[in-house]
């Protein structure tokens, strides 16, 4: 290391730069060694694995509509990425945005459809609002439980996303299902409810975008940030400090929450138009996957969100052209996600020169 | 011998009182209504296997200092390769073997990196589960059908006692196995060497270490051979309990293991009774439902676990304690 | 010469800071020899490497006349090497006997035989003279008797050579004097004994030879019967140590703190102070001496607002109740506190010196406003604490964990003092701190009592507590049990007094 200092050559000092950017580079090494092993997978599956990542951003990107449905799917990526990171910033792991979101999709399907008739300025911040908060009330519980009772939140939020499931299936088999409709589904929305699009570019997702600076600033310039990121990295120094954990445990889990409610709400105003079972599947999941893709930085959620987003959408045409099942999108993920997150392969790139991974979540039982 | 047994007795008076009371009211339920008593508690039971064997999983991890948050992807995978595994083989008991060595892979896999390379223990258990998720998910193909149903063995004499006898003691291997593991693992921890040395490395592992204890060596190889217990209660689910595979099939059962685990305070008897109350509470619900004494959608019954899961912990958490460096990754040199 | 453990020009380095320098010593059958050294001198790496807890990076360690490196702990003790630990080695939910045969565990078939275990237990006590329950369970046993297990522990296993690690930290004078008489004992029977510390009467009063560290290297070698405190402590210091911090009298005002009737609990729900009572007035320093547990710990937090009070009050500057605030508010009042454990409470790691020199005063209107951080402020307020208080660092943007035990010690003294505190609660203020650093913390704090501060000052270091306060309370058992003015204090009587004695 001493050598390269000195002689400066030119591979030298672009080894420096990739050292001190590694939170970049390794992300993108894995990434690239994931499609490898991918690749593999795909053809023992007996495909071109180069045709089928053709196929599959070509669909993603330059078919049709392709981009619009990348760019629409990336829009609840992005927040529920986010709503993941923003917890972790505090050492929560929370792994219910799944159900926050789905929480927040129905609540602001209810009020888009029985606002029915009102004007736009009130029915469509309305319907937002309603998906922000239901997210933020589903996500307080497992604040609570964690701040007041020391419930571990990785379980609780797991325990809360079953019992989302089981009571939205509930509502919308019967109170709030469509009339004489046999699917499980509420109405649609009403028109001046929807989010629509600028071009390819949905509105929601330059709103997502602008939230994310909104968050990465909140986190970086202001008090509460700075609160946040004490208490993920030393608890102890944080109470000496006066803060008040157990209220910014719950604070950070309603941001956390909110943020997929908001997810859940523009996957309903902006393509669902209705809350329907089976619609929404994994986008919370994603969110774990993007916010550790992202190392839990806001604004790095963007790129993450948007690849993760092209793989989803190109998903089906790869089907179509090869055959290969869309699950090939979660494998890749998998793969993605172990190489990231595995400390071992910063140090085997960077050796003593890696970054040291810090333990990002809080104890058990405490 | 009797004056043992009579300390003993005044030594754990509480769960003395509790399991005389639990048994007379057992035995009664029994003999109000016979065919009732044996179908719940069989339902508890057969409930219960999974999250015991699971429970256990974590036992052994916590107690030498890992959490183990990926016990669920370890039951997804090993459910999926030991169905798959028969299916393809043709043998069920290659079946088995398979499912069972997938769990422990998959343990390894959790010990290496948490303990050897120092991951955030609840990242990478985690990111097994999702990992889990995605192989089982991609490589599913709907339409096998298992060689052959896993066979029932009845174990002489303590089959033949009522209403226990055909809850507990006729049952294929993973279900006769349980009960085997949960006395094995309960002497293994109180009464052994390793048991001393396992509860060491998780309460204070640098006094371990001083004591000539390899804590490293001994937390890989307890979290890879708890393995083996993830397999038997994943490739229970789909050899035993139902003879398929369904993505996502385990259901958060990993999960509701870790509760029960505090639930039952890191003792493997202790687990075994909770997990049979979260059992017969869900039993009894459905049985409520059923006999329309009470009208609760199904979707509410379905959800009893969980929430139930969710009391627990609020109530349970503060009032047990868990072992001391769990979640804490154990550096050399550094006590 | 048939030295029992030689040890032959070994190195070692923790990253950039090389711990030991090319150290040589030795060792003969049943003689006592001290390591001597300040914190951080490499006394506790030496040790380590030749129980082999950490390898060395250059150099042998010879054990009987084996030169074969000490693989880890279980290969010393094959070798016959036995260590009591600073920080006690023992599980505290299990009992003794567990802990002593732990690693060494006696079995009948595949059982553990708990009986062996405790006929071992009370066979080796009986050899010191020592009566202990092998059943009871650490936690339940006062820290002078969990020492005595760590010592069981390690003669179970049949040692030649005994090390220990800063042993008397911890313990009451009383509980000094039985140790030290348990060394002899055991060096008569043959028994050759490492002892770590850094407190002079007690090496020349037990060792034979002892080495003095400093800097990880090897400052000198001498015979106890050839030296006296004042040589061994300028080797220690290597330069004439000032024993005496200067200060004017003090000139006691106002009152600033008012404590009656105080009890709180420890962690384990046990009373630690209990029905306490002190003042502290503006302009004066208050030290409180005592054997470390005694409720110091759970008095500092209960003041600093971190600790839940069961009953008595708390008043500050005369008027503010703050029994029931927490430590947000108490900071607000003006009250600063320097923590007893820097590293756990005083400073977050990662983050720069800017932002850990703003810690608990991050929201006030100088570096916040409307909730948004002014890092114009923040990095000036760095840099002029940096100069001030002298912290050796490259920058203000670097970050705590980088900077060594003395200057991390700097930051957080120079951010309470920032505050201009008109009430400082100061515990362990120089803990593993260099000697430089020492004195100029202590400068520090005898300052902002001249500028008007009343200071309380709580230090496990009875020199520390007698040459930096004005008036000294003495606390026992979470009570207050004397009070006197630090002039001309006989630290013999205070000694008596800390653990109970009249």
């Amino acid at each position: 290391m001493s050598e390269q200092i000195q002689t400066r050559s030119p591979l030298g000092r672009i080894w420096d730069i990739a050292v001190r950017y590694q939170a970049i580079v390794v992300p993108v090494v894995a990434l690239t060694l994931a499609f490898t092993i991918g690749g593999v997978l795909i053809a023992l599956q007996g495909v071109n694995p180069l045709i089928a990542y053709e196929s599959l951003f070509r669909a993603a990107l330059f078919s049709g509509d392709g981009l619009l449905r990348t760019l629409q799917k990336a829009t609840p990526l992005i927040l529920t990425g986010m709503a993941v990171s923003i917890a972790l910033r505090l050492g929560l792991f929370n792994i219910g945005a799944q159900g926050q979101l789905i929480f927040g999709a129905l609540a602001s399907a209810y009020f888009g459809y029985s606002l029915a008739g009102a004007p736009t300025i009130v029915i469509l911040p309305t319907a937002i609002a309603a998906g922000i908060l239901a997210g933020a009330m589903w996500a307080s519980i497992a604040g609570l439980l964690k701040a007041y009772r020391g419930v571990h939140e990785v379980i609780s939020t797991i325990m809360l996303n079953s019992i989302a499931y089981g009571l939205i299936e509930f509502l919308i088999s019967g109170p709030l299902q469509e009339p004489d409709q046999v699917l499980l589904r509420t109405p649609a929305v009403a028109d001046n409810a929807r989010l629509g699009n600028i071009g390819s570019v949905p509105v929601a997702f330059i709103g997502a975008v602008l939230l994310a600076f909104l968050v990465a600033w909140m986190l970086n310039r202001t008090t509460t940030g700075f609160q946040f990121n004490t208490v993920g990295k030393n608890k102890f120094a944080a109470l000496y400090s006066g803060m008040k954990i157990s209220r910014l445990t719950v604070l950070a889990m309603v941001f956390s929450g909110g943020l997929a409610g908001l997810g859940g709400a523009i996957e309903t105003l902006g393509i669902v138009h209705r809350y329907e079972s089976g619609f929404n599947v994994g986008l919370g999941f994603d969110g774990i996957t993007i916010a550790l893709l992202a190392r839990a930085n806001p604004l790095a959620t963007i790129p993450a969100a948007l690849l993760v987003a092209m793989l989803r959408a190109g998903s089906a045409t790869l089907q179509f052209d090869t055959g290969i099942k869309p699950e090939v999108v979660d494998l890749l993920l998998a793969i993605t996600l172990l190489l990231v997150s595995i400390p071992v392969l910063a140090n085997i790139l960077f050796r003593d020169r890696a970054q040291k991974q810090e333990n990002v979540t809080s104890g058990w039982g405490s | 011998m009797v004056n043992t047994l009579l300390r003993y007795i005044s030594n754990h008076k509480l769960s003395f009182f509790t399991s005389v009371i639990v048994i007379v009211g057992m035995y009664w339920f029994y003999f109000v209504d016979a065919i009732r008593a044996e179908s719940m508690l069989g339902f508890a039971w057969r409930y219960s296997i999974p999250l015991v064997l699971a429970a256990m999983v974590g036992i052994i991890g916590e107690r030498s200092g890992v959490v183990n948050i990926g016990i669920e992807g370890q039951m997804l995978t090993s459910a999926f390769i030991g169905f798959f595994g028969a299916a393809y083989t043709g043998s069920l008991i290659m079946g088995m073997f398979l499912g069972v060595g997938t769990g422990v892979v998959m343990g390894a896999f959790l010990a290496w990196t948490t303990v050897k390379w120092q991951m955030d223990q609840i990242i990478a258990g985690v990111v097994l589960n999702i990992v889990a998720a995605g192989i089982t998910s991609f490589y599913y193909t709907q339409g096998q059908l298992l060689p052959t149903l896993m066979p029932k063995w009845s174990v002489p004499i303590l089959s033949d006692i009522p209403l226990i006898g055909p809850v507990f003691f006729e049952r294929g291997f993973f279900g006769l196995a349980t009960l085997v593991f949960v006395v094995l693992l309960q002497i293994m921890l109180f009464r052994t060497r390793w048991g001393l040395r396992t509860r060491a490395i998780g309460e204070y592992p640098s006094a371990a270490d001083t004591a000539g204890i390899d804590v490293i060596k001994m937390r890989i190889v307890n979290v890879t051979i708890a393995g083996a217990l993830a397999g038997c209660a994943g490739a229970y689910l789909s050899l035993e309990a139902t003879s398929t595979f369904e993505r996502g099939f385990t259901a958060g059962r990993g999960f509701l293991a870790l509760a029960i685990l505090i639930f039952g305070a890191w003792y493997p008897n202790r687990v075994m009774f909770a997990a049979l109350f979260f059992g017969f509470t869900t039993a009894l619900a459905s049985q409520l439902q059923a006999d329309k004494v009470v009208d609760i959608p199904q979707q509410f019954v379905n959800l009893l676990p969980y929430v139930m899961t969710l009391i627990v912990l609020a109530l349970a958490v503060g009032r047990v304690r868990p072992p001391a460096a769990v979640g804490q990754p154990f550096v050399k040199g550094s006590g | 010469m048939n030295a029992l453990i030689e040890v032959k020009g070994v190195s070692k380095s923790f990253g950039k800071v090389e711990a030991n320098k090319n150290l040589s010593m030795y060792v003969n059958p049943g003689e006592i020899v001290a390591l001597l050294g300040e914190n951080g001198a490499g006394k506790s790496t030496l040790v380590k490497q030749i129980f082999g807890l950490i390898t060395p990076d250059e150099g042998t360690i010879t054990v009987k006349g084996d030169a074969t490196p000490i693989k880890d702990p279980s290969d010393a003790i094959e070798r016959g090497i036995g260590m009591v630990h600073q920080h006690f080695q023992l599980v505290p939910v299990m009992s003794v006997a567990e802990n002593i045969v732990l690693g060494n565990e006696p079995v009948k078939g595949l059982r553990l035989n708990l009986n062996d275990a405790r006929t071992l237990v009370k066979e080796i006590a009986s050899k010191i003279g020592m009566d202990v329950d092998p059943d009871i369970a650490i936690e339940d046993l006062p820290v002078g008797t969990q020492q005595r297990v760590e010592i069981l522990k390690a003669l179970s296993r049949k040692v030649d050579l005994l090390i220990l690690d800063e042993p008397t930290a911890v313990l009451t004078p009383q509980e000094t004097d039985e140790l030290l008489e348990v060394m002899r004992s055991l060096a008569r029977s043959g028994t050759a004994i490492v002892f770590i510390t850094h407190k002079l009467r007690e090496v020349l009063a037990v060792a034979d030879r002892i080495y003095v560290l400093r800097d990880g290297e090897l400052a000198g070698e001498v015979h106890a019967s050839d030296t006296n405190e004042a040589a061994l402590a300028q080797l220690m210091v290597g330069r004439e140590v000032v024993l005496r911090v200067h200060k004017i009298p003090a000139a006691p005002k106002s009152e600033v703190l008012n404590i009656s009737g105080l009890s709180v609990l420890d962690d384990r729900k046990l009373v630690a102070v209990n029905n306490l009572s002190l003042n502290v007035k503006a302009g004066e320093i208050v030290g409180v001496a005592g054997v470390e547990g005694n409720g110091q710990r759970e008095l500092v937090e209960a003041i600093a607002g971190m600790r839940k009070i069961e009953s008595g009050t708390i008043i500050a500057f005369g008027k503010e109740d703050i029994t029931k605030s927490n430590p947000f508010k108490i900071h607000a009042l003006g009250i600063g506190h320097i923590p007893e454990d820097r590293e756990k409470h005083g400073l977050v790691a990662s983050y720069s010196l800017a932002d850990n020199l703003v810690l608990n005063r991050f929201s006030e209107p100088e570096f916040a406003s409307r909730g948004v951080r002014n890092f114009k402020a923040i990095n000036e307020n760095a840099d002029e604490l940096i100069e001030k208080f002298d912290i050796r660092t490259s920058s203000s943007k670097a970050s705590a964990a980088s900077l060594s035990g003395g200057n991390k010690q700097k930051v957080v003294v120079a951010r309470e003092l920032s505050a201009e505190p008109g009430l400082l609660i100061a515990a362990q203020p120089t803990r593993g701190v260099d000697v430089g650093s020492i004195e100029f913390i202590h400068n520090q704090i005898v300052a902002a009592r001249d500028s008007g501060a009343g200071v309380l000052l709580v230090s496990a270091e009875l020199d520390e507590v007698l040459s930096l306060a004005d008036r000294v309370l003495v606390i026992h058992k979470g009570q207050i049990v004397a009070e006197m003015q630090s002039e001309g204090a006989d630290r013999v009587a205070i000694g008596r007094l800390m653990t109970g004695g009249h």
